[in-house]
């Protein structure tokens, strides 16, 4: 009773705690401006079914795909077991569902247990590969600090969680062999579990029978309190991309990535000029900024990309100009990004729900200059993502900035532009020999 | 050689005539030595299987890629719009570019503007010559080389387009390489973004030197592009690495128009 008592009180805080901190989330992302995703609903679907469940992109790079697969795997599957722990939290039954559910119970569990060792060795993998072998993107120093700690923090918790598991079912199952589990007995001999059957009696067969009870139940409530532990990280953590992956995957940009967004703000200018019966776009006495200077100039597509990164480094790995040594990182882009909008949801938060000027800006503080003029537009950035976020959309915005609210680039892009505004080609050749390559030898 | 044919646009209406497509010849096609080449290897191809086309001549500007890229979308507008009204006052339905940068800019951000046409890039018209029979094609002095393709940006991840310049070069008997980062996993020649028009920014290396030393590992003969840009990042690239003579940089075009003595 009192157990009960004291579960059901952690699962209302947990959740609580957890919606507070979402709601934030939602607000920030929320303070981008407002751009139309809500077309093509099929495609949307596909490519978020693809994408995200699919993990179709994860692919292009099979090691880490299929290690990312066993813990992905893992993860949803344990979900089923996790109703199954919180029934029997609240109302004090132990292993509901064993008896109505039966083979399928014991099945089910089984499996998860299968994929429980498998995300095992995955995070094991998971862990060398970013302490002992160093792969290179993870271990670049813009991971230095928190994001390192984090990406550790989260492999060791999953691996803390693994052994609970198999304190829980490797305890429960030699407890059953004893005729003492609180699991209906089924005169079987055995839970069945496939894993937990053979590692339970080898690990505790050895104990008395308190102190089996006393493991079975460390390992069930160190369970669920990391669980509970893990739900409330993942608003402060990289980690979000479990969730935020599937909406982030739904609005995708479906337009050809080659294909830039047009300044309605801008047409609004220039058209007039060729059409005198031009109707603006955009409302004359509201105007806006053109591109971006700060977080709140971005769409919201653009923010829950920043909150939907799980600092992979992928895009980083196949910037050109990364490669060659330069500044630019498109997942420094993103997290600078992301950092920023934590910093503006933190104000907003401190001064009773409105944003007041703390003198910063994206641009300048967060993201460098030679970081924004570095970039090619390749896109190999955006078709590396596992998870469909555009860094490049960020750094456009930006270059509209800086050259259309700052006129501060690069000289050399100023002589380009007055080029182009004089001759109509970037070079100094006028547009009237634009076709004298015709009778040159 | 023959003599080229190359009709403008206000000519074909002054008697009369009306094209069948559209040759967007671009500011490097027109103004820059090498891309000169280029350019009259596409209209040798086309005045070869005789398809009526017509070039804008002095009524042609700048797309606007460069400056859109850069972030200037005030000049990009100026500049489309005025592209848009030269090309709906001659009613044009089909344009072919030499430059996958004007290629993407055409198809996908003229239409916000109210420029409509339907865009191909000069690969993806030889490849349908190809396949419809009016242009045969033969290996020529490439037969048994080794040609590796570089995948323009804004040809390959801009716009999907990975198989049409392969399939042409394929049909030239050659032996196709491809390098590690191909496709969609293209790297970028470096000229991108408007990075051809700056001195880049601090770093250790040059992009294109490490796009060309990719390339060189295969130990091509040729070096085969879709992009002025890229051709002049390339050529630049072998160069560094002292291989002009072993390796030759060419467009698509022109091993079209070379192998087959157009």
């Amino acid at each position: 009773m009192i157990s009960s008592i004291i579960f059901a009180l952690l699962l209302i805080g947990a959740s609580a705690f957890f919606s507070i901190n979402v709601k934030k989330i939602r607000r920030n992302i929320l303070l981008g401006k407002d751009i139309p995703l809500t077309d093509n609903k099929g495609e949307r679907l596909k490519t978020m079914v693809l994408v995200a469940l699919g993990q179709q992109k994860m692919f292009a790079r099979p090691i880490p795909a299929i290690l990312h697969l066993f813990l992905y795997t893992a993860f949803i599957i344990t979900q089923i077991e996790l109703i199954e722990i919180i029934v029997d939290g609240i109302s004090g039954s132990h292993r509901i569902f064993r008896e109505s559910l039966g083979g399928l119970y014991t099945f089910a569990v089984s499996f998860i247990e299968i994929l429980s060792v498998l995300a095992f060795i995955g995070t094991i993998a998971f862990l060398a590969r970013r302490n002992l072998l160093k792969v290179p993107r993870l271990v670049m120093n813009e991971l230095n600090g928190w994001p390192k700690l984090d990406a550790n923090f989260i492999l060791f918790g999953e691996l803390t969680l693994i052994c609970f598991i198999f304190m829980m079912n490797g305890a429960d199952e030699v407890l059953y062999s004893r005729g003492l589990s609180h699991a209906t007995n089924l005169n079987n001999g055995s839970l069945g579990l496939s894993i937990s059957k053979h590692v339970g009696p080898l690990l505790f067969g050895g104990i008395s029978d308190n102190g089996l009870h006393v493991v079975e139940r460390i390992g069930w409530w160190g369970h669920i309190l990391i669980v509970f532990g893990f739900l409330n990280y993942l608003p402060f953590s990289k980690h979000l991309h479990i969730v935020l992956g599937f909406p982030n995957t739904y609005f995708s940009n479906l337009k050809p990535k080659g294909q830039f967004t047009t300044l309605d703000a801008v047409t609004d200018v220039v058209a007039p000029n060729f059409d005198p019966a031009y109707v603006a776009k955009t409302d004359p006495d509201n105007p806006v900024r053109f591109g971006v200077k700060d977080v709140q100039d971005l769409t919201w597509k653009n923010l829950m990309d920043a909150y939907s990164c799980t600092e992979c480094g992928r895009c980083t790995s196949a910037c050109p100009q990364n490669i060659t040594g330069k500044a630019l990182s498109p997942r420094k882009i993103m997290m600078d990004t992301r950092d920023r909008l934590e910093e503006v949801g933190k104000n907003i938060d401190k001064n009773k729900g409105t944003f007041v000027d703390d003198g910063k800006s994206l641009i300048g503080d967060y993201i460098k200059h030679e970081e924004i003029w570095a970039c090619n537009t390749c896109n190999a950035c955006v078709q590396e993502c596992p998870v469909n976020i555009d860094p490049l959309a960020i750094i456009v915005e930006i270059r509209r900035y800086l050259v259309m609210e700052e006129s501060n680039t690069r000289p050399e892009l100023n002589n380009m532009f007055s080029n182009i505004e004089n001759n109509g080609a970037p070079w100094q050749f006028s547009q009237a020999d634009r076709a004298n390559w015709i009778n040159e030898a | 050689m023959n003599i080229i044919k190359v009709p403008t646009m206000a000519e074909m209406v002054a008697n009369g005539e009306t094209p069948e497509i559209l040759f967007w010849v671009g500011c490097s096609g027109s103004f820059d030595d090498r891309a000169k080449k280029i350019t009259k290897a596409i209209v040798r191809i086309l005045n070869h299987v005789n398809i009526k086309f017509a070039i804008l001549g002095s009524e042609e500007g700048c797309t606007g890629d460069p400056a859109k890229r850069a972030g200037n979308e005030f000049l990009f507008q100026m500049q489309a719009m005025q592209n848009i009204t030269v090309m709906n006052g001659y009613s044009i339905k089909k344009i072919v570019t030499g430059c996958p940068h004007c290629f993407n800019t055409i198809k996908n951000e003229y239409p916000a503007l109210g420029g409509n046409y339907e865009v191909v890039h000069h690969t993806q018209l030889v490849q349908e010559l190809i396949n419809q029979g009016k242009l045969k094609v033969q290996g020529g002095e490439f037969k048994g080389k080794k040609i590796v393709f570089h995948d323009p940006c804004y040809l390959g991840r801009g716009n999907d387009v990975y198989e049409a310049p392969r399939d042409i070069i394929q049909k030239l008997d050659v032996e196709l390489a491809e390098m590690k980062r191909s496709k969609a996993k293209g790297l970028c020649c470096g000229a991108g973004g408007a990075q051809m028009f700056k001195e880049a920014e601090k770093g250790t290396k040059e992009v294109n030197v490490e796009r060309a030393e990719e390339a060189l590992a295969l130990n091509p003969d040729v070096i085969a592009v879709g992009c002025p840009f890229c051709n002049t990042m390339m050529t630049d690239g072998v160069k560094h690495y002292n291989k002009e003579d072993k390796t030759k940089v060419l467009d698509i075009a022109e091993l079209i128009a070379n192998a087959n003595d157009l």
